[in-house]
């Protein structure tokens, strides 16, 4: 039986499409490019802030400075260059982020759960997330959905989504949200609501887990298609190509 | 001229207290010999930059060296969090100085320039509530363009695949933010996997990343990047960062592990005993670190 983990890797790797250029960040969305990339998106061009461009990894890398994604990648470049005459130039496609918490606007905090002066835990900090979110054409972010992560508004922007009001005009920012409960896309006023629930989960769920009133954006509530065995195939062995850590 | 000269002495003649310091690489290459010497060396009150503080430096916090780190991704790559940086900060017992990816590599970029600072295309977010951004006018739009400050390190620390005997430095692999740390720092040293007799690596010149007069000290310290990895010689060594992760949560068992691992023993020849020839062979790539298990 597939996790609510499993269909939140799947689902956010349906996301990807052939061809599209994938800034990568830490975890799931990790897993989940790396299966893009063996089932329907083979063109998938992997790129990482470490400065690895197009990345063809056998086996699934634990961290984004890993060996194995320089093997075969095309290029790695210093990370001044992939951040300054890449990303910021609007080169990248997609933004492929986590996040430890995100808010109604698609704010993200990777920085301080509590006040930044005295913080009750210190995260590792932005790293290329904020330029990522900020100058992908458009991001996508991968998260475990409960209260903690799912506050009205975050404690820090690390990476800011949609401006108060508004979507951004030139669709970069936040486009999609998948989590362990659904998925979740953002209304004209730039506000996250939801597009579709994972097999198992309800909106009841959804608003119990969500700290603001999150409202529905669609009538077709029911995510499809079920996940395929060659989906539960190839998720199962890029696990087995990761022998030790706790990512999978 | 470059100097070449044993670790402990590049330590001690060029690692001072109270001295800004980046020990440079992104996952890869990262110092690891160099900073131990560091601790060993008791050096004290250091500020310690890099994009992405890691095991290394949570290290070099936990012994007590640092006290404030300039970064802009402070976690153990591919595990989770630093457990000795968050707790010196959650317990007040550092101080930070933090910025984005972009920003920091920017930073580099005007201190290697010898400008005073660099224009950058970002947006505000909460770490510019905390640090507000300055900007300048261009002078040909009128627009506001954002600016970050240079960074110029006392002394930037790198570690290389091969050094020859000039100094010249060559690496290859993921290049992450070493070049830019290494131009921009006051005074660079380095430490090497393996060094070769002058002008005997020539030929390579796609893989030098400094020519040596900009190098003011380099020495031999076979796999000094332990337990990152160094292309094509070593991989990283993953089951100690996870180690650490454990580890380092409790301060007596982080406590008893540097003292095992880094102040009991006598340097870093010292320490490839203690590990062992076995050890690395698990690690080593083949065809890769022949030369340097040599001397």
């Amino acid at each position: 039986m597939p996790t609510s983990r499993d269909w939140m890797i799947i689902a956010a790797a349906r996301l990807l499409q052939d061809g599209e250029r994938v800034l990568v960040g830490v975890g799931v969305p990790n897993i989940a490019a790396n299966l893009a990339k063996r089932l329907h998106a083979p063109g998938l061009v992997l790129v990482y802030e470490s400065g690895v461009i197009d990345a063809r990894p056998e086996k699934l890398p634990l961290s984004i400075g890993d060996g194995t994604l320089v093997e075969d990648a095309l290029a790695v470049l210093p990370m001044y260059e992939l951040f300054s005459h890449y990303l910021v130039r609007g080169w990248i496609d997609v933004g492929f982020l986590g996040a430890a918490q995100i808010d109604a606007s698609g704010n993200l905090n990777s920085t301080v759960l509590g006040p930044y002066e005295s913080p009750r835990v210190r995260l590792a900090g932005s790293g290329g997330a904020a330029e990522i979110a900020t100058y992908a054409k458009r991001t996508i972010i991968v998260m475990e959905h409960d209260r903690n992560r799912f506050p009205a508004k975050v404690d820090f922007i690390t990476s800011p989504g949609h401006p108060p009001g508004a979507r951004r005009p030139d669709g970069r920012g936040p486009w999609r949200v998948v989590t362990s409960l659904g998925l979740f896309g953002f209304d004209e006023h730039g506000r996250m609501g939801v597009l579709a629930l994972l097999p198992g989960h309800s909106y009841e769920e959804v608003l119990d887990m969500t700290g603001w009133r999150i409202p529905c954006l669609t009538d077709e509530f029911h995510y499809s298609p079920p996940i395929q065995p060659e989906e539960e195939a190839a998720l199962a062995a890029l696990r087995s190509t990761l022998t030790i850590g706790d990512q999978k | 001229m470059t100097q070449r000269m044993a670790l402990s002495e590049l330590i001690s003649s060029y690692i001072r207290a109270e001295s800004t310091v980046y020990l440079a690489g992104f996952s890869h290459l990262i110092p690891f010999a160099a900073g131990h010497e560091i601790i060993r060396h008791g050096i004290k009150h250091l500020t310690l930059c890099r994009s992405t503080p890691d095991l290394l430096y949570d290290q070099m916090i936990a012994a007590g060296v640092a006290a404030k780190v300039v970064f802009s991704y402070a976690g153990n790559p591919g595990v989770g969090l630093l457990p000795a940086f968050r707790r010196a900060v959650e317990t007040g017992g550092i101080v930070i100085e933090e910025y984005t990816h972009a920003e920091m590599v920017a930073r580099l970029e005007a201190g290697a320039a010898g400008l005073p600072f660099w224009p950058v295309r970002a947006e505000d977010n909460d770490l510019t509530v905390q640090r507000p951004r300055a900007s300048v006018v261009c002078p040909y739009s009128g627009t506001q363009i954002p600016v970050v400050p240079a960074l110029n390190p006392d002394v930037t620390l790198i570690h290389v695949q091969r050094a020859d005997e000039a100094g010249n430095l060559y690496m290859w692999g993921l290049p992450g933010e070493i070049k830019e740390a290494a131009l921009a720092a006051r005074t660079l040293v380095a430490t090497a996997e393996e060094i070769v007799p002058a002008d005997s690596a020539r030929t390579d010149r796609e893989h030098l990343i400094v020519p040596g007069f900009r190098v003011a000290a380099v020495a031999h310290a076979p796999y000094g990047a332990h337990p990152s990895y160094a292309a094509g010689l070593y991989e990283r060594d993953t089951v100690l960062y996870q180690e650490w992760n454990r580890i380092a949560r409790d301060t007596a068992q982080c406590n008893k592990w540097l003292d095992e691992w880094v102040r009991g023993v006598p340097d870093h020849a010292g320490y490839l005993a203690k590990r062992g020839v076995r050890y690395f062979e698990r690690l080593a790539l083949k065809g890769g670190h022949d030369r340097a298990n040599e001397s």
